[in-house]
């Protein structure tokens, strides 16, 4: 059964009620005497608050509350606290939220905000990242040193420096004295969005006793239970966070956002539950993005190759908060050389605050904005010794036996790059480059780009599964991962009807997600859903496994030793014609007197990552990654070299996914993620006036992939197991998204050997420099 | 305020509305068809898609009075009970729904598609569904799912 079951694609679940229109999202509900929310947001990028006037909206028949940062003295934030729910004293982005409205229509909430006026004096805005970290830059937070973080970050008083990352690994000076050549770069991308289609919605219904009910578009309904408890001071126990279906959120939905807010309304508004739904436009101006990224690499290498030092600096435009920005900082900056193997190493990776809405996880937490640098970079040095990339990074891929800049050593439990690499060149046929069959004018490129990610979170990470029997022999599975599309519920019924030998059709995966029934999980991110509740679920299924088999026992006079479980029964291994159905069991078995026991099954299991350290803060060594996810991209391009205009005709995309458990929900995994990490690459970024206005807050201004954009793209997958993951599975979920955009920019470079340094790779900055080229 | 008559998945509705009113919000909150989402509020995403006299129109732009007389199809009117339409039987089949936010509009501008063009080319199917944004799959299963619809429902290929 085993060989059956995992890595089947089993139909996913709960796609009938998504196909239906029947799957209830919160975007969709609606709750008795719901009020609804509002927000005026800030025009400029940064302001003293002078006064704010709300006498006539609070007099505006219908409103319930209107309330201003003055009335909510509290910070949230999820590893440096620093978010204020509303403006408190100056406004710090423009789109920060000012004044918010509970009303008891959306059209007069609207009303109200019109008839709020704020006065505003003008400050000094820091747009940019390298005048943010000068001395007399403006500060965007004035005391960072009096703000609460997790004891692994380190503001850096009197600066806009929220955190700096170090990591040292051997002498760079040496390194570089050894190197026959040394080539230095910068390189620059911007703000993305993650453009959820259900944008950012929650109800928040304030109850006696300092009790709080939330039904929320979310991640991680325990860490937003967790950081509405530590913000607002209240109960764990108190607070009841309910997650039903979720309309995509690709980092954006984790952490916190407007559940403070809605919370506080209601408590203002007697406790009526009180509704905030993000316009779109709300969505690109007011909800945290992926940050904006400037790099600077010098890299070290000799004659025949070998990368010797490498020295880089990554500052990244944080914007105005950087609760959750602070750990993308640390995290891309452990794995910042790229999946190579570079003996001396001096990095260091900095959050910087701007005055600009500010940055959150996305999809690759930092890896697809470093390996932008790196992975352009590979190919610049390549062509400067004259080697091919492919060649170059064979030579400097980590493989068994490599340390890693942490000082992990790659052993047989890892991924291999090298592996990817070659099947995704292979796929595009690589060597082949020849322009002869194309008009004149166009020229073939070919790139490739490689890419690696462990997970990045707390090091004591943990989750946990209940198991439970009903009364027809079916189980029902309880995590509290959210699968807001991934398909990783899919994977996990797979898991139990593998484990507890049983139809997957017979394995109910509890949907909605609610704190006060279900098991703790720390986030949902990181790519490490699978892997940590796969293990989790492994461990209930054994537990369940021996329950049954120790009340089966007695009926069937045997010891728990020499039973099995196969086709929904406990069976006695040698004589299989004896056994006790699941139905049996499920609720306590009952003799044919009319005497039972046992009882209703439940059973449980939890998982732990496991030998995972903090980094050392001066030398950045130490064990944060609990598993690294390998890939790499081979894309062809043909390009007008004359206008820039460029076609990608194909992609193949090779990860290391250690084991599949459902090959079609990696496949789409795959798919979604290179087509979300190719709309970084030709068109995504947000743009800003020097006022720091941001000019791209609608789709009309700010284009995702359409059908009508997507290039042929061939997945592929490869399996070389992970010990400690579920019968061998690693993450696969952020990866594809990553290094794309290189890939691209790499066939590009290949093609008319233009060498584009930003983001995103658009025709205007390719005529640009190929004017500049033809002009040298 | 006006009264319109709408009929909706052939069930007549007759009720009254704001002069500004729009269509998506008709349809969620007066009629409770919530089927269809608001993903932008200005016609660019496609998550409000709904089929109007026999074309796939994003309600979210659409005055819920400029529909007054007009026969809509929502997605609610696409299953009954168990059964479900050939387009969605495909859409599950190819695996073309992660979140299952878009999945609604998608499914309608498929089926206006195929109800005017049985047998669509992919570079049609590209045209039909360039309106309806998608940020999970990438789209290529859910092309897989619409010419899967068009063989189901006999299209040739």
């Amino acid at each position: 059964m085993t060989e059956e079951m995992i890595g089947k694609s089993v139909k996913r679940l709960k796609a009938l009620e998504k196909v239906t229109g029947n799957a209830m999202f919160v975007h969709d509900m609606e709750v008795q005497g719901m009020l609804y929310a509002k927000m005026k947001l800030s025009p400029h990028a940064h302001a003293k608050i002078v006064n704010i006037d709300t006498s006539k909206a609070e007099r505006l028949p219908g409103v319930w509350t209107v309330l201003t940062g003055k009335d909510l003295p509290y910070k949230v934030g999820l590893y440096l606290v620093d978010k204020d729910i509303l403006a408190v004293n100056k406004v710090r982005y423009q789109g920060e939220p000012v004044v918010a409205v509970a009303a008891e229509s959306e059209e007069i909430a609207e009303q109200a905000i019109e008839l709020i006026e704020v006065e505003y004096e003008k400050l000094d805005a820091v747009l940019d990242v390298s005048d943010a970290v000068k001395e007399d830059a403006p500060l965007v937070h004035e005391n960072i040193e009096e703000l609460e973080s997790a004891p692994v970050f380190f503001p850096k008083p009197g600066t806009n420096i929220a955190h700096h990352t170090k990591i040292r690994k051997g002498d760079v000076d040496k390194g570089f004295e050894e190197a026959d050549y040394i080539i230095e770069n910068e390189f620059d991308l911007p703000m993305v969005d993650h453009t959820a289609m259900e944008t950012h919605t929650s109800i928040g219904q304030w109850k006696p006793g300092k009790k709080v009910k939330l039904w929320t578009s979310a991640q991680s309904p325990f860490a937003v239970r967790n950081l509405l408890a530590n913000g607002l001071h209240l109960n764990h126990e108190d607070i009841e966070v309910t997650v039903p279906y979720v309309g995509g959120g690709f980092g954006g939905k984790a952490g916190i956002h407007f559940e403070p807010l809605v919370t506080c309304l209601s408590r203002a508004s007697q406790g009526r539950p009180v509704k905030i739904t993000m316009s779109r436009m709300e969505e690109f101006n007011s909800v945290p993005v992926r940050q904006g990224l400037f790099s600077r690499l010098k890299t070290g290498v000799t004659k025949d190759g070998k990368i010797v030092a490498q020295e880089t600096e990554f500052l990244w435009d944080s914007g105005a908060n950087a609760d959750y920005g602070v750990n993308v900082t640390r995290a891309a900056a452990t794995a910042g050389a790229g999946p190579y193997e570079i003996d001396n190493v001096k990095l260091d990776s900095k959050t910087v605050y701007t005055n600009k809405i500010f940055g959150t996880a996305y999809r690759g937490f930092g890896h697809l904005e470093i390996l932008w640098a790196v992975e352009r970079q590979m190919d610049l040095v390549a062509e400067e010794i004259g080697m091919t990339p492919y060649d170059f990074r064979m030579k400097n891929a980590l493989r068994r036996g490599s340390v890693t800049i942490t000082g992990e050593h790659i052993g047989d439990s890892h991924g291999k790059v090298t592996e990817c690499l070659e099947a995704a060149a292979k796929e595009i046929d690589y060597d082949n480059r020849s322009s002869e069959d194309l008009e004149e004018g166009k020229k073939r490129g070919k790139g490739i780009a490689l890419l690696h990610k462990a997970p990045a979170m707390p090091t004591n990470t943990g989750t946990a599964a209940f198991l439970k029997f009903n009364e027809n022999g079916s189980v029902n599975l309880t995590v509290s991962l959210v699968d807001y599309g991934q398909g990783t519920y899919t994977a996990l019924a797979q898991i139990v009807a593998d484990q507890l030998n049983m139809p997957v059709e017979k394995v109910n995966v509890v949907f909605e997600q609610n704190t006060d029934t279900q098991p703790y999980d720390w986030q949902t991110v990181a790519s490490k859903g699978l892997f940590m509740s796969g293990n989790a679920t492994i461990k209930a299924c054994q537990d369940m496994a021996q329950q049954l088999k120790e009340v089966a026992a007695q009926p069937l006079r045997a010891s728990v030793e020499d039973l099995i479980i196969e086709d929904e029964k406990v069976k006695i291994r040698h004589h299989k014609d004896q056994y006790v159905t699941f139905k049996e069991l499920a609720m306590g078995y009952t003799y044919p007197n009319g005497n039972g026991i046992g009882g209703p099954l439940v059973a449980r299991g939890n998982y732990i990552a496991q030998g995972l350290s903090n980094i050392d803060p001066e030398t950045g060594q130490g064990h944060p990654a609990l598993d690294w996810t390998y890939g790499a991209h081979a894309v062809e391009v043909i390009v007008d070299e004359e206008t820039g205009e460029f076609e990608v005709k194909k992609i193949a995309s090779a990860f290391d996914a250690g084991k599949v458990i459902n090959e079609s929900n990696v496949i789409g995994q795959i798919q979604g993620g290179v087509i979300q990490g190719y709309g970084s690459a030709v068109m995504e970024g947000y743009q800003f006036s020097d006022e720091g206005r941001l000019l791209t807050n609608s789709f009309t201004d700010y284009k995702v992939p359409s059908i009508a954009d997507i290039p042929e793209l061939t997945p592929i997958i490869i399996e070389n197991a992970q010990e400690d993951g579920p019968y061998g599975a690693r993450g696969v979920a952020e990866h594809p998204m990553i290094s794309v955009p290189p890939a691209v920019a790499n066939a590009v470079q290949d093609a008319i050997g233009v060498q584009l340094k930003e983001m995103p790779v658009i025709p205007e900055k390719l005529f640009e420099l190929i004017e500049e080229k033809k002009n040298k | 305020m006006k009264t319109i008559n709408l009929t909706v998945n052939g069930r007549d509705f007759q009720l009254d509305v704001k002069d500004n009113e729009i269509l998506l919000d008709t349809l969620r909150k007066k009629l409770n068809f919530t089927g269809a989402k608001e993903g932008c509020g200005e016609g660019e995403c496609g998550a409000c898609t709904v089929i109007m006299d026999g074309r796939a129109v994003t309600s979210c732009i659409i005055l819920s009075v400029e529909a007054d007389g007009s026969e809509l199809e929502t997605i609610e009117g696409q299953s009954i009970g168990e059964e479900i339409s050939d387009i969605q039987e495909a859409f599950i089949e190819e695996n073309a729904i992660q979140c299952g936010f878009c999945t609604p509009g998608m499914v309608m501008s498929a089926k206006a598609l195929l109800d005017r063009n049985p047998n669509p080319s992919d570079e049609e199917i590209d045209i039909a569904l360039s309106g309806n944004i998608c940020r999970c799959t990438g789209y290529y299963s859910i092309r897989d799912a619409v010419r899967r619809a068009a063989e189901k429902k006999g299209g040739n290929k």
